[in-house]
C-alpha cells in the first residue's frame, strides 16, 4: 500500500527574535501539496521560503499554526520521524566518509542491516550515475557528482517527502539545466512527494507541477506554472514570473482610473495604429526571437518580443505599439492584486 | 623555478627575517648552547669546562634520577591530557548552544587562560591546604588523605594534585580551541545528519568528533608537551617532593629545581634539556603517526 504523503500548511507563521524586534519570516501561511505534487516555493532570496521548507523539515518550529504530513501533524515530530529527505543547498556530505558511507548513512542510523544497506546504497547510487565513485570522498569529486551523492543518499531511503533548498544553485548553467531534466526524471520514478525551493524562476516553471510565489513571507499566488504565469495574482507574481518581465503601464495608460495594465514582452506588437509611442533604444537578437527594448514619454521603458524577420525595427525607430484587450492584465493601482 | 618565483625571493626572506631572528636567538641557539654543554663538565662559575665525550647523555638517560624524573613526567602527562582534553572538549560542547546569556559562561569557562600559573598554584595551595583548606575542610570525610598527610605532601596523591591544579589551568585554552574548533563545523552537516535521523551521540560521533579531529591532535600534542615540561606547579607546590621519594621530581624539576640533585651541575643539566627535547619530538612524532590517519582534515 502507498503511504499517502502530502504536505499541509496551515496559518503557519515564524517569527524570529532580532535584537529588541521580531522579524515575520513567514507570515500565515496556507498550502496544499498533494500526494507526489513537485511543488516549488519560488521568491527572492528573504522572502521566507527556505524557512518554510526548514518548518516542514522540523529544524525550525512554526511561531504559529500546523503542519502536516500525510493526516498526520508533525509540530512536535522529530525531524527523523517525519518520513523526509532533505538536500542543502550546500550538498551538507560528511567530508571524512567516503561516497558510499554518505550513501548508507541514514540507512546506518536506522540500523538497517549491512548487506541491505549496501544494496539500497548501489541502487541509489546506481540511479544517479555514482556507482564508480562509491570509493572515492566527497572532496575528491566534482560539484555535480557531489550534488548528485547528496540527491542519492536522500532518496536511499525512499522518503515520501523530499525537501530540497536550492540544490542547484551551486552548479554551472550547463550542468544546472541538464540537472534539471534529471530532477523530473527523478521525481516521476520516485513514490514521493517533492517540495522545491528556489529564486529562478526558470527552474519552477521547468520542473514544477504547481509552484507556490512568496513575498515578504507572505503567500501571493499558487498554480501550475502556465496558470501563474497567464494569470498573475499580483503586480509582483506578474513581475517576478517571465523573463524578461512583464512591463507594467503606469496607472490609467490603457487602463480605467486606479488601474494599472501588465503586458507580458510576446503582447506587445508594433501597428500603425497602436496607442503606445516609444523610441528604440536597443535591439537584442537571440536568434529564435528579438527584443526591443524601447523608451515612451507616457509608459516608461518599454520591452517587446519579436519573431527575427524583416519588420523589425531598426534603433532610433519610433515605433507605435498596440495591445490586444484580452492580452491585458489588469491589477489594482494601490494594492497591486489582480482585477477581474 | 620561474623567473617570477625567482623574484620574489628577497621579499620572502625579508618576510622571514623577524620570525627567523627570534626563533634563532631565543630556541636555536639556546639549544645549540644545551648540546654543547651536554657533553661537557663545567665547574660552578662555568670558567672551567673539559669535554667528557656523548656518552655523558647515555649516562643521564640510563641514571636512576633521570629514569624516575622520566616516570614521573609521563605519568603526569597520563593523567594532565586525557583529563585536560575531555574536559575541553565537554565544557566546549556544553557552551556551544544558542542561548541566551551564554557568552557568560563562555567567559567563565574561558578564564583560566588569563591565570598565571603562579596563581594557579597559589589558589589550589590554599584549597588543598590541610589545616585551613576548604577542600580539606570539606572533602575530608570522603578523602581522609586531605587531612593527613595531605594531598600535596602523600606520596601516592602528590602527583595527583598537582596534576588537578595543571588541568584546572590549562581548561581555558583547551575550551577556547575547541570551541573555535566547533565554531567552524557547518551547521548544515548537524541538520543534514538530524534529517537524516541521526540522534545525539551518532551526530557528536559522525559529524562533530571527526570534523575537529585536527583540532583534538593539535590540543593533545601540545597538551603533552607541555605536561612534560611542566615546571612551575610543581616547583611552588611541591618542591618536586615528598622529598623522601621525589614523588613529583619530573625531568624539567630535575634540570632546574630548588632541591635537585644536579642544581649545579651545568653538564649533567643541559645532557637532561637536551633529551627532554628529544624526547618532546618523539612523543610528538608517536601522536602524529598514531592518530594522523584518523584525522581529517576538511576537502
Amino acid at each position: 500500500m502507498r503511504r499517502v504523503s502530502g504536505v499541509r500548511l496551515s496559518g503557519v507563521t515564524k517569527k524570529f527574535d532580532e535584537g529588541e524586534d521580531q522579524v515575520t519570516a513567514v507570515d500565515n501561511v496556507d498550502l496544499d501539496v498533494a500526494d507526489h505534487e513537485f511543488m516549488v516555493l519560488l521568491g527572492p532570496s528573504g522572502c521566507g521560503k527556505s524557512t518554510l521548507l526548514r518548518m516542514v523539515a522540523g529544524l525550525e518550529d512554526p511561531t504559529s499554526g500546523e503542519v502536516f504530513i500525510g493526516e498526520q501533524m508533525v509540530n512536535d515530530v522529530a525531524p527523523k520521524d517525519r518520513d523526509i529527505a532533505m538536500v542543502f543547498q550546500s550538498y551538507a556530505l560528511y567530508p571524512h566518509k567516503t561516497v558510499r558511507a554518505n550513501i548508507e548513512f541514514p540507512l546506518k542510523v536506522r540500523r538497517v542491516p549491512k548487506a541491505e544497506r549496501t544494496a539500497e546504497a548501489h541502487r541509489a547510487a546506481e540511479a544517479l550515475g555514482l556507482a564508480d565513485h562509491m570509493r572515492r570522498k566527497p572532496g575528491q569529486l566534482s560539484g555535480g557528482q557531489r550534488q548528485r551523492v547528496a540527491l542519492a543518499r536522500a532518496i536511499v531511503r525512499r522518503p515520501a517527502v523530499f525537501l530540497m533548498d536550492e540544490p542547484l544553485s551551486n552548479l554551472d548553467a550547463k550542468l544546472r539545466g541538464d540537472t534539471r531534466t534529471e530532477l523530473v526524471d527523478l521525481h516521476r520514478r520516485l513514490d514521493s512527494t517533492f517540495i522545491y525551493v528556489t529564486h529562478d524562476q526558470v527552474e519552477a516553471m521547468t520542473m514544477a507541477s504547481r509552484v507556490a510565489v512568496l513575498n515578504q513571507g507572505r503567500l501571493e499566488q499558487v498554480g501550475t506554472p502556465q496558470e501563474v504565469y497567464d494569470h498573475p495574482a499580483s503586480v509582483f507574481v506578474a513581475q517576478f514570473i517571465g523573463t524578461p518581465p512583464m512591463n507594467l503601464l503606469p496607472a490609467g495608460l490603457l487602463g480605467g482610473e486606479g488601474v494599472r495594465v501588465g503586458v507580458r514582452p510576446e503582447h506587445l506588437l508594433p501597428a500603425a495604429d497602436g496607442a503606445v509611442t516609444a523610441r528604440v533604444h536597443q535591439i537584442e537578437h537571440l536568434g529564435h526571437e528579438v527584443l526591443v527594448l524601447a523608451e515612451s514619454e507616457t509608459a516608461g521603458r518599454l520591452v517587446s518580443r519579436l519573431a527575427p524577420g524583416p519588420d523589425v525595427p531598426v534603433v532610433g525607430d519610433s515605433v507605435r505599439f498596440e495591445v490586444r484587450p484580452a492580452d491585458m492584465h489588469r491589477f489594482d493601482a494601490t494594492s497591486g492584486m489582480r482585477l477581474p | 623555478m620561474n623567473r617570477r618565483r625567482l623574484r620574489d625571493i628577497p621579499w620572502a626572506v625579508l618576510m622571514l627575517v623577524p620570525s627567523a631572528g627570534l626563533l634563532a636567538v631565543w630556541t636555536i641557539y639556546p639549544l645549540v648552547r644545551a648540546v654543547d654543554y651536554g657533553h661537557k663538565q663545567c665547574n660552578r662559575t662555568l670558567t672551567e669546562c673539559r669535554d667528557v665525550g656523548w656518552g655523558q647523555f647515555s649516562r643521564v638517560f640510563q641514571s636512576d634520577q633521570f629514569q624516575d624524573a622520566l616516570l614521573v613526567s609521563v605519568k603526569f602527562a597520563v593523567f594532565t591530557v586525557p583529563t585536560g582534553l575531555v574536559l575541553g572538549l565537554a565544557l566546549a560542547m556544553l557552551a556551544d548552544k544558542h542561548i541566551r546569556g551564554i557568552g557568560v559562561f563562555r567567559v567563565i569557562f574561558s578564564s583560566t587562560v588569563a591565570t598565571s600559573v603562579a596563581v594557579a598554584s597559589l589558589v589550589w595551595f590554599v584549597l588543598l591546604q590541610p589545616q585551613i583548606g576548604v577542600l580539606a575542610d570539606q572533602l575530608s570525610g570522603v578523602f581522609p588523605s586531605l587531612k593527613e598527610p595531605g594531598w600535596l605532601n602523600g606520596n601516592d596523591t602528590a602527583l595527583p594534585a598537582v596534576a588537578i591544579s595543571s588541568v584546572w589551568a590549562g581548561l581555558g585554552f583547551s575550551f577556547i580551541v575547541v570551541t573555535a574548533a566547533l565554531q567552524s563545523v557547518p551547521r548544515e552537516l548537524h541538520e543534514s545528519a538530524l534529517v537524516d535521523g541521526a540522534g545525539s551521540f551518532r551526530r557528536f560521533w559522525h559529524v562533530t568528533l571527526p570534523m575537529i579531529s585536527p583540532t583534538l591532535l593539535f590540543l593533545m600534542v601540545v597538551l603533552t608537551t607541555r605536561a612534560l615540561q611542566t615546571y612551575g606547579e610543581i616547583a611552588l607546590l611541591t618542591g618536586g617532593g615528598p622529598q623522601t621519594t621525589k614523588a613529583t621530581t619530573n625531568i624539567p624539576y630535575l634540570i632546574y629545581g630548588e632541591n635537585s640533585l644536579i642544581r649545579n651541575d651545568i653538564g649533567l643539566k643541559s645532557a637532561a634539556a637536551t633529551l627532554l627535547f628529544l624526547l618532546s619530538g618523539v612523543f610528538a612524532a608517536v601522536q602524529f603517526r598514531g592518530f594522523g590517519k584518523r584525522v581529517h582534515y576538511g576537502s
